[in-house]
């Protein structure tokens, strides 16, 4: 705490000194009330964030040494970036890191536009049933991923399926869960789940965009497109960037819906993504320095691409304002 | 009269087009929920058959009874486990993220926008990354495959304390403060009396989040429990359903408890409904 009395208030006597004192007290009473708030939330980032990162962190630099036949005791060694250049060299961990990287530039382009599209529509007042409408749309939110990816395999599956059903009556055979198709499956499942999600945060960053913008550009002539795109748009740019960062995020966490559908397809193994392969690594092969040097790749992927995000739209929105 | 409907026809068909584009969308995401209604309803070969709305087997009964029954009635008590886990996990985490998010914007103190800094890049850090070490960290104090390994990490939300951070910039006046300070009111006094009554709807909307979180949360307890007792239902019915392709009799429980995993957090944002689309606006907005 630093205390902040001015000098002229010092030295105005005798008169101030109680004040100052009561004042004084009063900086360690909110220093107290504040300690109390904030400790339990700090012990929990400690305990459950900087030293697990720490440790991850740790472990990806050394390595348990097995003596020979698993007897007598293990010992602990530095191996450096050994781990580091262990995984970067795995071609299943590359693999995995480069169908994370298609599965993004498929899904999150899609997710922003079918979602503020959807928003724009909402938006233009022309839509019946509005509230209603968004209700439905949200509703997959509530539907947790894993049983999410549940109803998406038994709908992917053939027998149980209407669709594949549907699809064979007109002469159509799609196999959902083959080489090429697995991956627009999975981004399928993650757009159902969180397109209504992320309509819902486009539609109220819309709604607070004031209405005599909105009227002046119909007085001046732009019809509802162009009202939709080159006004109201630009305006929810920050919407737009905060959706697109946290779909990013989430997107590099790629694990629940292909574990679940590994279940029943051999085209997902247990390394196909980053985090099944941290997963692999750490709980069947028990090799713990290479699933820490794995996350922490992923960590500084993420980082990497969170912070290009963000840096990339101030950019280009200094220039827009140039 | 002609000029007139030349002006409107544009107009008309623009309207049906958008809400047919908005029809589609809403049938996109109801149909596999309906689906999943219907399918619940069916027994084993009638969900084989494909023809979902022929309900001539009606057995909504029967594979409910089934579902509590399999496995000595493993279902109810992953209910239980899922309802600890979540409902009394999130009424804590947002507790604890609103008081600190409050502290944030109420009180200075030093390095406090790089403490800040620290909690946002919290958001970002994967699930995945944490997950082992928490979990050497829980197998040395002995703790992992209990409810403690998987109930204390739920607790840490750090998008919780942005949003009290915001919700107390937005809805606590310093005034009202000042006015408690002068009439010597003790400051936890006035937080826990005048504060967070006013925060209440944000509080709301932080649990909320928390509870649609820890209900979908599948990687921790994955890592951290064995012991079936205490699954959450998310890794139950994973694991259902992996036994589902060499038993088929637990096709129709994994749908039937898939239908009955959905309903809390459908009825919890229906009830709560006003809260979380101030909380939505207020991540959107800043």
């Amino acid at each position: 705490m630093t205390t902040t009395a001015t000098p002229a208030r010092t030295a105005a006597g005798a008169d101030a000194a109680p004040a100052r004192r009561a004042r004084m007290s009063t900086r360690r009473r909110e220093g107290g009330a504040c300690a109390v708030l904030m400790t339990p939330f700090l012990v929990l980032l400690t305990i459950v964030f900087l030293i697990p990162v720490g440790t991850a962190v740790w472990l990806s630099f050394f390595s348990d040494d097995q003596p020979g036949l698993g007897f007598g005791p293990e010992s602990t060694v530095f191996v450096g970036l050994r781990s580091y250049a262990a995984v970067l060299t795995d071609p299943t961990f590359l693999g995995g890191l480069g169908l994370v990287a298609v599965y993004c530039l498929i899904y999150i382009p899609l997710m922003v536009i079918a979602a503020l599209a959807l928003a724009l529509l909402l938006d233009s007042g022309v839509v019946r049933l509005r509230a209603s409408a968004q209700l439905a749309l949200y509703l997959p939110h509530a539907v947790p991923g894993i049983i999410a990816a549940i109803i998406w395999l038994y709908l992917y599956t053939p027998g149980i399926s209407p669709v594949v059903d549907l699809l064979a009556k007109g002469d159509i055979t799609i196999d959902f869960l083959g080489v090429n198709t697995v991956l627009p499956s999975i981004v399928n499942i993650a757009l159902w789940s969180n397109l209504g999600y992320n309509m819902v945060i486009f539609y109220a960053a819309l709604q607070a965009v004031p209405r005599e913008v909105i009227e002046a550009s119909v007085v001046d002539g732009a019809g509802w497109l162009r009202t939709a795109l080159q006004i109201k748009t630009p305006l929810v740019r920050s919407a737009v960037v905060m959706v697109a960062l946290f779909t990013l995020i989430w997107a590099l966490q790629l694990f629940t819906e292909p574990m679940l559908l590994s279940q029943s397809t051999p085209m997902i193994n247990s390394r196909f993504t980053p985090s099944m392969y941290i997963y692999d690594a750490a709980f069947t092969r028990n090799n713990y320095s290479l699933a820490a040097a794995a996350s922490v790749i992923l960590l500084c992927c993420t980082i990497a691409l969170s912070y290009g995000v963000t840096r990339f739209t101030t950019r280009s929105r200094e220039e827009a304002d140039r | 009269m002609s000029a007139r409907s030349t002006i409107l026809r544009p107009r008309m068909l623009s309207r049906a087009a958008v809400n047919t584009i908005v029809g589609i969308a809403v049938l996109y995401t109801l149909l596999p929920v309906l689906w999943l209604l219907l399918a619940a309803s069916k027994d084993r070969d009638a969900l084989f058959s494909s023809n979902i709305l022929d309900l001539s087997n009606f057995s909504f009964g029967q594979n409910l009874s089934d579902l509590l029954a399999m496995d000595g009635g493993l279902y109810g008590r992953w209910y239980v486990n899922s309802l600890l886990y979540a409902v009394v996990g999130a009424a804590l985490s947002a507790l604890i993220s609103v008081a600190c998010g409050y502290a944030f914007d109420k009180y200075r103190f030093r390095h406090k926008e790089k403490v800040f800094g620290l909690v946002l890049a919290a958001v970002m850090v994967p699930q995945t990354v944490l997950a082992l070490p928490l979990y050497l960290m829980a197998s040395k104090v002995g703790a992992v495959d209990t409810f403690w390994a998987v109930f204390i990490p739920v607790l840490f939300n750090p998008f919780g304390v942005y949003l009290g951070r915001i919700f107390s910039e937005g809805y606590v006046p310093r005034e009202v403060l000042e006015a408690a300070r002068v009439d010597g009111a003790g400051e936890l006094a006035t937080y826990l009396k005048v504060s967070l009554r006013m925060l209440g709807p944000g509080l709301v909307t932080v649990f909320l989040f928390q509870l649609t979180a820890i209900w979908n949360n599948f990687f921790l307890p994955m890592v951290m429990l064995s012991d079936q007792h205490l699954y959450p239902l998310s890794l139950g019915l994973y694991q259902w359903n992996s036994s589902a392709s060499v038993s088929p009799e637990y096709y129709p429980v994994v749908v039937m408890g898939s239908l009955l995993a959905v309903l809390p957090l459908i009825a919890a944002f229906v009830l709560l409904q006003r809260f979380w689309r101030s909380g939505l606006t207020a991540g959107a907005v800043k």
